[in-house]
């Protein structure tokens, strides 16, 4: 009964790869919605428009999750069995430790209104980008090694070790990014939230 | 009177209509081969103003005849009740210092409005707009109307959706689905137009504001973002005008007009009428006679568009939080399409130009445009149009309220629809048998900062050691847009009971009590209606009786029979007054049978009379 109970690869038809043709997924996407979107069925009884609206939920959560590159990689972690709940932005990763705490020093600054701080945080912002550019090109690579291995075997699941790696890394400049962003223009972040 | 009907020899069913409920004015649409088309009223108008008002008798009437008596009975009558619909008294305290509406003291989850002797809620009142609509269309159809696709604004919350829904049921309206307003109009303008490309729809109405962006793709319609604001519309401009010419006009020492509702309501619409031809002349004047002296004012269009231009820039920012949602940019942006009356208003077409580096599209009529887009809807669900398909999103993230009041999101905003997202509880306490749910709406990360929507009372639990239970809650989103809970229980597998108590809004047994009350109403209604009938077939017989006492058969009755006849005029008039539609026809059906021989005697004696005058071959 519940989407989650449903894999997305398998309702999508398509293999679990961490790496996927994106253009390709979204012409399924069209496909699917238009066989099963509720609209079809608003004439049909109460039972086939149920199970319409059930399938058309798993598309959209679906298509949601495998389309952006981060999400489509939890997902298939949770579903392999490497979940990356609970240690998500707890620890500091040892070789920032340092720049956090600096960076926390400049944010309480600013947020107490000392101007000061902003072109300090403003290069820390610029830091923080280029560290996710590097995580997410580390990603790709990692994907690439754990579509070419074998499922299940040790190669699959140190490339997978990996990835959880860098997924929480990214998580954790992700947060940094949006913390420096709030204090440097806390108006916009107050109508913009965190996509997580 | 027998009717012909043309059998085509399908399984005919009845018009599925689209309606455009909006804050000033609405539409009924319907789909025709040809396509969509907006029904006309008896006198061929369009529009129902969304205006409504009770009548003495407590009967509500809509549009145009609620809009006269604005002006006659302004303390019956109300408009613009869409900025209350699902919104509780705290929400509109503001907007109530520039609407004249009265508020009802045992207002509390759901506002209730005070018209005349009785009280509605929001939905209540938009319902008298609905069966308005539904009446005119069923005139214009010839057949009876039964289902809907209705539009709303595509920011509205679950609340907002709720009681628009309410409404649709409280007219008889089955809602088949709710649709968003500026989604509705791409689909009216993507009938013939380009099959690829990426466009906004800027929908600025009388009380509303949204703008969506949209993906078209051969024939799909899927919505990447959408933002607006619920409370900005052509009304505050209105208001804004309003306030300054209230302010011209002064108090000379007497009661300001501001005091006198149905002064207000007479210059609102001087001012409406500048603002309107401010449109399109360069100046215009705000012109009332009011008790003797006559107030004027020549608006020019510079001063118009100083006056206006922070209402037209807070339609800029949901503009530009949307395009950073769709990740895209204005050179992204193929076309843009206009919607709602305020788009007439050529500064807000230049400041959207500006914005989206695009001339915006103004072929269709702004103020039809919604109710052609819903009708396409409707047509879509009646499989009457196969080849388009709209994929909407939720505008608002969904969130649940977790330890110290931080909101959990569990459904991010612009998350395609239907969408769902599935939690696990368990409890606290040894043999805990509720666990309580809050569910909110909005951005904000503290549960004070968003719209509290429903508490969900998974009730029942088995009674476990503290920690044991698991209950997987699922959150849903619909079509709709509209929340809907379940609950199982993990460890057995059985479905978990909810109660679910909205914010905002009526309860399913409000809304049911309603209903029953309209049915009675309308029993009530029928009841008055075959007295005054019965009342007319009296009035005829008693003339036609007394007319036969004068006559010469009148003579040749017995005193008995006269004296059954003199009983049973006694009899009428004894109920006539009276509310009882069956007795009185009781006692016409009495004075017939007495006066039969009566009758039959005048029938010869005429008959005779005529013989006489006349040769039979």
């Amino acid at each position: 009964m519940s989407s989650s109970s449903r894999n997305f690869y398998e309702f999508f038809g398509i293999e679990p790869k961490l790496d996927l043709d994106e253009s390709a997924l979204q012409k399924r996407f069209y496909e699917l919605s238009r066989v099963w979107h509720p609209d079809r069925f608003s004439r049909k009884g109460p039972e086939e428009s149920a199970r319409a609206m059930e399938n058309t939920a798993i598309i959209n959560d679906g298509y949601r999750t495998l389309r952006d590159p981060v999400r489509r990689a939890e997902y298939l972690l949770t579903e392999e069995g490497f979940p990356i709940g609970e240690q998500r932005s707890k620890d500091v990763p040892p070789e920032l430790l340092e720049e956090v705490f600096e960076l926390n020093m400049a944010l309480e600054e600013m947020r107490s209104g000392d101007e000061s701080a902003r072109p300090q945080l403003e290069e820390a912002r610029q830091k923080f980008v280029s560290m996710r550019t590097e995580i997410d090109g580390q990603l790709k690579s990692l994907f690439a090694k754990y579509d070419a291995s074998e499922s299940e075997s040790e190669t699959a699941k140190q490339a997978l070790h990996e990835v959880r790696g860098a997924l929480n890394k990214r998580r954790y400049v992700e947060n940094l990014i949006r913390d420096v962003d709030k204090a440097l223009n806390p108006a916009l972040s107050a109508a913009q939230t965190s996509e997580d | 009177m027998g009717t012909f009907q043309i059998d085509f020899g399908e399984d005919r069913q009845s018009k599925i209509v689209g309606i455009d409920l909006g804050t000033t004015n609405s539409l009924i649409a319907v789909m025709d081969l040809t396509g969509p088309r907006i029904l006309e009223d008896a006198e061929g108008r369009k529009i129902v103003p969304s205006v409504v008002s009770s009548l003495p008798d407590g009967r509500l009437v809509a549009g145009e005849a609620a809009r006269e008596l604005l002006l006659t009975s302004p303390e019956r009558t109300v408009y613009s009740v869409k900025r209350l619909m699902g919104r509780g008294v705290n929400d509109v305290r503001e907007e109530l210092k520039l609407f004249p509406f009265r508020i009802a003291s045992d207002s509390e989850s759901v506002i209730k409005l005070q018209l005349g002797s009785r009280t509605y809620t929001p939905p209540e009142i938009s319902a008298a707009v609905l069966r308005q609509l539904k009446d005119n269309a069923e005139a214009a159809l010839g057949e009876p109307v039964s289902q809907a696709v209705i539009t709303v604004p595509a920011y509205f919350n679950d609340a907002q959706r709720q009681a628009t829904k309410d409404a649709g049921r409280l007219a008889g309206l089955e809602v088949l689905r709710l649709v968003n307003e500026p989604t509705a109009a791409s689909l009216a303008y993507g009938l013939d137009k380009r099959k690829e490309g990426v466009i906004a729809v800027y929908d600025f109405g009388g009380g509303t504001f949204d703008i969506s962006i949209l993906r078209l793709h051969d024939g799909i319609f899927e919505v990447l973002a959408t933002n607006g604001d619920t409370h900005l519309g052509g009304d505050d401009i209105d208001n804004l005008l309003l306030r300054i010419a209230i302010e011209d006009i002064g108090s000379d020492g007497g009661p300001s007009i501001a005091e006198d509702p149905e002064g207000v309501q007479r210059l609102r619409r001087a001012v409406i009428a500048a603002k309107e031809t401010l449109s399109f002349a360069p100046e215009a004047k705000i012109s009332l006679d009011y008790k003797g002296t006559e107030y004027q004012r020549l608006i020019d269009r510079s001063l118009f568009e100083r006056l206006i231009a922070p209402i037209v820039e807070r339609t800029l920012e949901p503009c530009r939080a949307c395009l950073a949602d769709a990740k895209l940019t204005p050179e992204d942006i193929n076309e843009v399409v206009m919607v709602g009356g305020s788009t007439r208003i050529p500064l807000v077409r230049t400041a959207v130009e500006r914005l989206f580096k695009a001339k915006p599209h103004t072929e269709l009529n702004p103020d039809e445009v919604v109710a052609l887009g819903a009708a396409v809807q409707a047509g879509i669900l009646s499989g009457e149009v196969q080849d388009q398909l709209l994929l909407d999103v939720t505008p608002l993230s969904l969130g649940i309220e977790t330890m110290g009041g931080v909101v959990s999101k569990l459904i991010h905003r612009n998350s395609t629809i239907p969408a769902s997202a599935t939690e696990a509880f368990t409890t606290a306490v040894d043999g805990q048998r509720n666990v309580l749910i809050h569910v909110l709406q909005g951005e904000r990360e503290l549960v004070k900062d968003c719209r509290s929507l429903a508490r969900f009372d998974l009730k029942d639990i088995d009674p476990v050691p503290a920690g044991f239970a698991r209950i997987e809650v699922r959150f849903l989103i619909d079509a709709n847009g509209i929340l809907n809970v379940t609950a199982r229980d993990a460890r057995t597998g059985k479905e978990q009971s909810v109660e679910v108590k909205p914010s905002y809004g009526l309860s399913e047994e409000q809304v049911e009590a309603m209903i029953q009350e309209s049915f009675d109403r309308a029993e009530e209604d029928l009841r008055e209606r075959q007295m005054r009938e019965a009342r007319v077939e009296a009035d005829s017989i008693l003339l036609a009786t007394e007319k036969a006492q004068k006559s010469e058969a009148w003579a040749h009755l017995s005193p008995e029979e006269r004296g059954v006849i003199e009983k049973a005029k006694a009899a009428i008039q004894a109920v006539y007054n009276g509310s009882d539609y069956r007795l009185l026809n009781e006692k016409i059906e009495a004075l017939n049978r007495a006066t039969q021989s009566l009758a039959e005697n005048m029938m010869n004696s005429a008959v005779r009379g005529a013989l006489k005058g006349t040769k039979i071959d």
